[in-house]
C-alpha cells in the first residue's frame, strides 16, 4: 500500500500536514508525539516583525466549528530563522513548510527571501489570506492583480524552493485569484484559509471576539473547501494542499479525490491535539476499505 | 499533557450553580495544584477547560459552575459516562516559593485551584492562611475540606450573609495574616486588588477563553512584562511582578 504523495518533487511519508496556526511551531508537540509520522508540518505565520495579535477573547465557539481572530502573533522571520527551524529540524525529518504573511508585497519578499534560505525550510507557504490584520492578508488574497504581485516578487526570490500560496474563501471566485497566481509562477496552492465569520455574545451585547469578526474553520467548513478544491483542480494544473475541516482519513481521501495532493488539517487539531497522528494511523485501513492501494492513483478523480 | 478517557463517578450540586465532578481513570498528567484539564463535551466543537481541585493514582475531581451552554451540559451528563480528557495542562502553582508562611486568597470557584496547593504546603509544614471570597453564603464552597487542613481560614461574602461582610482585601487585613508570599486565582479585577494590596511577591492564575489548550494556537495569549504568554501553556499561573493588568 502507497500513502506517499510527491509534493513539488518532494517525497511525503503521506499527505496529512497540520496547518499553519494550529500546530505551533511543532516544538510545542514533540513531547506528545513522535512528530515523524507526519507528511509535513505547516508552521505558524511568520511576518517581518514580532507580533502580539489581537486582543482577546480571540476564540469563539459555534456549531460543529469555532473562530478564531489570533491575528498574526508571532516572534518574527529571525527568531523563526534562527531559533525555530533548527529545533524543529533537529527532531523531525518530514517536509516543513514555512508559512509567511506580510503588510506589503517588499515585506513578503524579504521574509520570504529570509525563509527560503533557511536550509530546514522545503516549502514557502505564502499566507495572502488572513482575514483577522487589518492591511494586511487578506487585501492581497482577494485581488487577482494584488496576489499576482505578491506571488511574483516572493518567486523571484525563493531560490528554487516550492512556493505555495494559500487563498481565501473570502471572494466570490477563487478560480480567479487561483489562476491569477498559478499565472504569476506560483508551483502550488494552500486552499482554504478561514471563513470571515462572527458570534455576538447576546448577554453581554457584544461581539464575543474582541477583534469583532474572525476567521471560521473547523468541520462546518469542510463542504465549502471541498467544492473550492474541486473548482480550483479543474481550473488549474499546480498541485494542491487541500484544507478546510478535515478531521479524518475519510476527509483526507475526500479531499485528495477532489484533487488536492496533500492535505492540511487545522482546527481539528485544537479540539484533539493527536488528530493528525490518529489519521495517519487510520489511513491505510481506510484506504484498504475503499480498494485504494496507492493513495496517488485517487488525486482528483472527481 | 495526557489525553485518556475518564468515567463520571459523580456528577452533584454542591452550592449556587456549582458542581463537583469526580472522575474515575488513568491519571498521570497533574504535576502541580493550580492545573487544569481540557474536557470535551458531546456535541460541542472546543473543550472546556477546568481546574483541578485534587487528584490521585485514581482519578481527580473539579469544581465548576454554569456559565454557559456547555458546562450546562456538563452538569446534565450522568454518572458512569465516558468523558474524553486532556489532563496535566498549565503550569500550576509553585508552592516551592513560598518560604514559611503562605497567603491564600480565593475569590468563588478559585477556592478549586489553590485546595492542592493549600494542602502541600501544608505537608510542608508551611504556616498557611486562607482567605475565601464569595458574593453569597449559598456560594460558599469547601469551606469544610480547607479546615480539614488545619489552616487558618477567614470567609467574606459581599452581602455578608455568612464571615466578614466585604472583598477579601478587607478579609486579609482583618484576619491579621501575617505572610512572605501569596497566592490567588478568583476574578479578575480581585486578583489585581490583591495583587496591589498584598506587599509580598505572590502569584495569579489567569483565566482567557481558549482554543486548544495546550499551547498551540495562540488563541488566549496574554500581555506580560516579559512579552506575550499564552495563558493555558505559559501559564495560567503568573508570578506578580509579570503580570500586566
Amino acid at each position: 500500500m502507497v500513502t506517499s504523495v510527491n509534493l513539488c518533487g518532494l517525497k511525503l511519508i503521506n499527505p496529512v500536514i497540520p496547518a499553519s496556526g494550529t500546530f505551533g511551531f511543532g516544538l510545542e508537540m514533540a513531547p506528545v508525539y513522535d512528530l515523524n509520522v507526519l507528511g509535513g508540518i505547516s508552521l505558524k505565520g511568520s511576518t517581518a516583525e514580532p507580533r502580539f495579535g489581537n486582543e482577546c477573547p480571540r476564540i469563539a465557539e459555534c456549531p460543529s466549528g469555532m473562530i478564531n481572530s489570533v491575528g498574526l502573533q508571532n516572534p518574527g522571520i529571525d527568531v523563526l530563522v534562527n531559533d525555530r527551524l533548527p529545533a524543529l529540524r533537529s527532531i523531525y525529518s518530514g517536509c516543513i513548510i514555512a508559512n509567511i504573511s506580510g503588510f506589503s508585497v517588499d515585506e513578503y519578499a524579504e521574509c520570504c527571501e529570509k525563509a527560503a534560505l533557511a536550509p530546514e525550510v522545503d516549502i514557502i507557504e505564502v499566507n495572502i489570506s488572513c482575514p483577522n490584520v487589518h492591511g494586511g492578508g487578506l487585501a492581497f488574497g482577494t485581488s487577482p492583480k494584488a496576489a499576482a504581485e505578491v506571488t511574483g516578487r516572493v518567486k523571484a526570490v525563493c531560490k528554487g524552493k516550492p512556493v505555495f500560496v494559500k487563498l481565501s474563501p473570502n471572494v466570490t471566485d477563487i478560480t480567479e485569484i487561483a489562476r491569477a497566481v498559478e499565472d504569476a509562477g506560483a508551483d502550488g496552492l494552500t486552499l482554504i484559509n478561514t471563513i470571515l465569520g462572527m458570534r455576538i455574545d447576546i448577554a453581554a451585547r457584544r461581539p464575543v471576539v474582541a477583534n469583532r469578526y474572525g476567521g471560521f474553520s473547523g468541520r462546518a467548513v469542510f463542504p465549502v473547501a471541498l467544492r473550492m478544491v474541486n473548482q480550483v483542480a479543474r481550473a488549474c494544473s499546480v498541485p494542491i494542499m487541500g484544507c478546510g475541516g478535515v478531521a479524518s482519513a475519510e476527509d483526507v481521501i475526500e479531499m485528495m479525490m477532489a484533487g488536492a495532493t496533500a492535505v492540511q488539517v487545522g482546527a481539528e487539531n485544537l479540539r484533539n491535539p493527536m488528530v493528525c497522528k490518529e489519521i495517519t494511523e487510520n489511513l491505510p485501513s481506510v484506504m484498504d476499505k475503499f480498494g485504494i492501494k496507492d493513495i496517488n492513483e485517487i488525486i482528483g478523480i472527481v | 499533557m495526557k489525553k485518556g478517557l475518564f468515567t463520571i463517578i459523580e456528577n452533584r450540586l454542591i452550592a449556587d450553580k456549582t458542581w463537583k465532578m469526580r472522575l474515575s481513570g488513568e491519571c498521570h498528567g497533574f504535576t502541580g495544584g493550580g492545573q487544569f484539564a481540557d474536557i470535551a463535551i458531546d456535541g460541542r466543537f472546543l473543550r472546556r477547560p477546568i481546574a483541578v481541585r485534587e487528584w490521585d493514582n485514581d482519578g481527580f475531581d473539579i469544581i465548576y459552575k454554569t456559565v454557559g451552554e456547555g458546562t450546562e451540559q456538563l452538569s446534565r451528563t450522568k454518572e458512569g459516562t465516558v468523558l474524553d480528557i486532556l489532563t496535566g495542562l498549565g503550569n500550576g502553582f509553585d508552592a516551592g516559593r513560598c518560604a514559611g508562611r503562605a497567603l491564600i486568597v480565593s475569590g468563588g470557584l478559585g477556592a478549586s485551584p489553590l485546595f492542592s496547593l493549600a494542602k502541600e504546603l501544608v505537608e510542608k509544614g508551611k504556616d498557611v492562611n486562607v482567605v475565601m471570597g464569595f458574593n453569597r453564603s449559598s456560594e460558599i464552597i469547601l469551606e469544610d475540606e480547607y479546615r480539614a487542613l488545619g489552616v487558618k481560614l477567614t470567609i467574606a461574602t459581599m452581602d455578608g450573609s455568612a464571615g466578614i461582610r466585604g472583598l477579601v482585601t478587607d478579609a486579609i487585613m482583618a484576619s491579621g495574616a501575617e505572610y512572605d508570599y501569596f497566592y490567588t486565582c478568583g476574578p479578575k479585577v480581585m486578583m489585581k486588588a490583591v495583587c496591589g494590596f498584598c506587599p509580598t511577591s505572590g502569584e495569579a492564575s489567569l483565566e482567557e477563553r481558549m482554543g486548544c489548550g495546550c499551547g498551540i494556537c495562540y488563541g488566549c495569549t496574554c500581555h506580560t512584562k516579559s512579552g506575550p504568554a499564552r495563558i493555558c501553556a505559559d501559564g495560567p499561573v503568573f508570578k506578580k511582578e509579570e503580570i500586566i493588568w
